[in-house]
């Protein structure tokens, strides 16, 4: 369907990052990956646990900020943490920063010591990281966003799992990377973060603008999917029928 | 049979300068609010503040009395940064900040209670938390693996402070809502005599197994010294299902860290008095 919007096509790229990952917690940080994580179950990666984003599986397509919740088991912040450190999950979180080798900062701008804006904290991304896949969703691609050198290393991207022995170097994955413009991975020999697809109507010129280090380019880039009927459907009629997906992304 | 019922205020009076405080609840949910604002009424500095952190580490930073803050994030939850902590951190005036991963909160929470040195982890590794604190130390697994770990700190506390809905004035105590959180860790790790849980009601024993069921008991009155009853005692943040987080009331508290006239007259309207005052200040709303 042409008419999908720039947020419907950024959850289902976030859905597919999902893709082949079994009975795990899929763990989605704000609206669209939330979204992202119960569109894949809801459709085709049916074994995923989702959770309410407070302490409950979910069985059920909860819509979000729906309270309408089928539980199917529950997990409090310990059994969070318990679940990653054990490696059952995959959480696309966001990033104010993001390096070429996928090192993300969400802690601060600034030098640390003495922040130009403090923002959350390193919160769970050195543990997430270092345990279980990691995605992010990047809403607002800027040079600004894709820098250098991040400020404050939160999440730890793959130049610094290769320093940390063969436990991590097996363990640490960095899947996807899905913004408002395009999809980026790090399928590349040394792990620099690579053009994956580009959003309709988005250039590789746009790309590159938006970005402050040397991605790596392949000949031939693919376009983002589009979503099917059937998942436009579940998304516009089930999970998010008030559109926060397009309050948060608009198009 | 001891009954610890206390206020407030004898359970920071308790308190000395420079002492390491942790505060249960995560976020802007279920915090010991009013022992909180009993503790920004006394004249106690230099503290050490522990805490999965929301508008309790703002309160105590506006009012100039942390020291040292150890944190794994300060989040008002509804309204993702806090802002009372991102201006002392952007000002530079909480002289020593120890920024962790949330799980490594929980392990040297975790190791304080079982009186162990310290607890190896992987999370940590690899990210700027090592680089920003610098006395953190790593320890080679003995067995085969040979494995370079993290190896946490125990986070020993010289006091606690948590709420939960139910207790009894010997300090067994209920949560009903969704998680305990780490409230249990925070209790264990701090030193006897100073473990304080404020509860929305304190009710007579039998009435905790009948007001909900034998798992969310998990605080028993071996791990409290001091038992407040505080109704409404979380407020602002949540105490789920007794009530849901005053989002209103947070908004104009978040509002008001923007100008010292605003954060003043906040202060004057709510947190100059007592908690009787402060309750009738918000009832008044």
């Amino acid at each position: 369907m042409s008419d999908a919007t720039l947020g419907e096509i950024c959850v289902v790229a976030v859905a597919d990052t999902f893709r082949g990952d079994g009975e795990i917690f899929a763990s989605g940080m704000g609206t669209i990956p939330m979204l992202g994580a119960r569109l894949a179950r809801a459709t085709f990666e049916p074994d995923l646990l989702v959770s309410d984003g407070e302490a409950f599986f979910v069985a059920n397509n909860l819509p979000v900020g729906g309270t309408d919740k089928e539980v199917e088991g529950w997990v409090p912040f310990r059994s969070v943490f318990d679940t990653l450190w054990g490696g059952r999950r995959h959480v696309v979180m966001g990033a104010s920063q993001i390096d070429s080798f996928g090192n993300q900062n969400i802690a601060n701008i600034g030098a640390w010591e003495k922040p130009k804006a403090q923002l959350l904290g390193v919160r769970g991304a050195p543990g997430n990281t270092i345990n279980h896949t990691t995605s992010y969703f990047i809403g607002n691609q800027t040079n600004r966003v894709f820098v250098e050198k991040v400020d404050t290393v939160s999440g730890i991207g793959y130049d610094r799992a290769a320093k940390l022995g063969e436990w991590v170097k097996a363990h640490h994955e960095l899947r996807r990377v899905v913004t408002n413009l395009a999809v980026y991975d790090f399928n590349t020999p040394d792990h620099h973060m690579r053009v994956a697809s580009l959003h309709p109507g988005v250039s590789i010129d746009d790309v590159v603008a938006a970005t402050g280090f040397e991605l790596v380019i392949p000949a031939d880039i693919p376009t983002t999917r589009l979503p099917t009927d059937e998942e436009l459907t579940v998304l516009r009629e089930v999970l998010d029928p008030r559109s926060f997906r397009d309050r948060e992304l608009p198009a | 049979m001891a009954d610890k019922r206390i206020t407030e205020d004898e359970a920071v009076a308790t308190l000395s300068d420079g002492m390491t405080i942790g505060i249960g609840g995560w976020g802007s949910r279920r915090k010991p609010m009013s022992l909180v604002r009993a503790l920004l009424r006394t004249d106690l500095k230099d503290l050490t503040i522990v805490s999965y952190g929301g508008p309790d580490v703002g309160l105590l930073c506006a009012a100039g009395k942390v020291r040292k803050l150890v944190y794994g994030f300060v989040s008002l939850d509804s309204i993702a940064l806090e802002p009372h902590f991102r201006l002392a951190r952007q000002a530079g005036s909480i002289p020593e900040v120890v920024e962790y991963d949330e799980g490594m909160l929980q392990w040297g929470l975790y190791a304080a209670s079982l009186r162990l040195p310290f607890l190896p982890t992987r999370a940590g590794l690899g990210s700027d938390v090592v680089k920003n604190s610098p006395d953190l130390r790593t320890v080679t697994s003995p067995y085969a693996d040979g494995e370079e770990l993290l190896a946490v700190p125990a986070l020993t506390l010289d006091a606690a402070f948590v709420h939960l809905n139910r207790a009894d004035e010997r300090g067994n105590a209920q949560f009903l809502g969704p998680d305990l959180y780490f409230d249990d860790l925070f209790l264990n790790a701090a030193a006897v005599g100073r473990r304080f849980l404020s509860a929305e009601k304190i009710v007579p024993t039998a009435e905790l197994v009948s007001g909900g069921s034998f798992h969310t008991m998990k605080i028993n009155r071996s791990m409290v010294d001091g038992v407040i009853e505080a109704p409404n005692g979380a407020h602002f943040t949540n105490c789920q299902p007794d009530y849901e987080r005053d989002e209103a009331f947070q908004k104009d508290y978040a509002k008001a860290a923007g100008d010292p006239e605003t954060w003043k007259a906040f202060v004057d309207t709510y947190l100059s008095g007592s908690e009787a005052d402060y309750q009738k200040a918000v009832a008044a709303r």
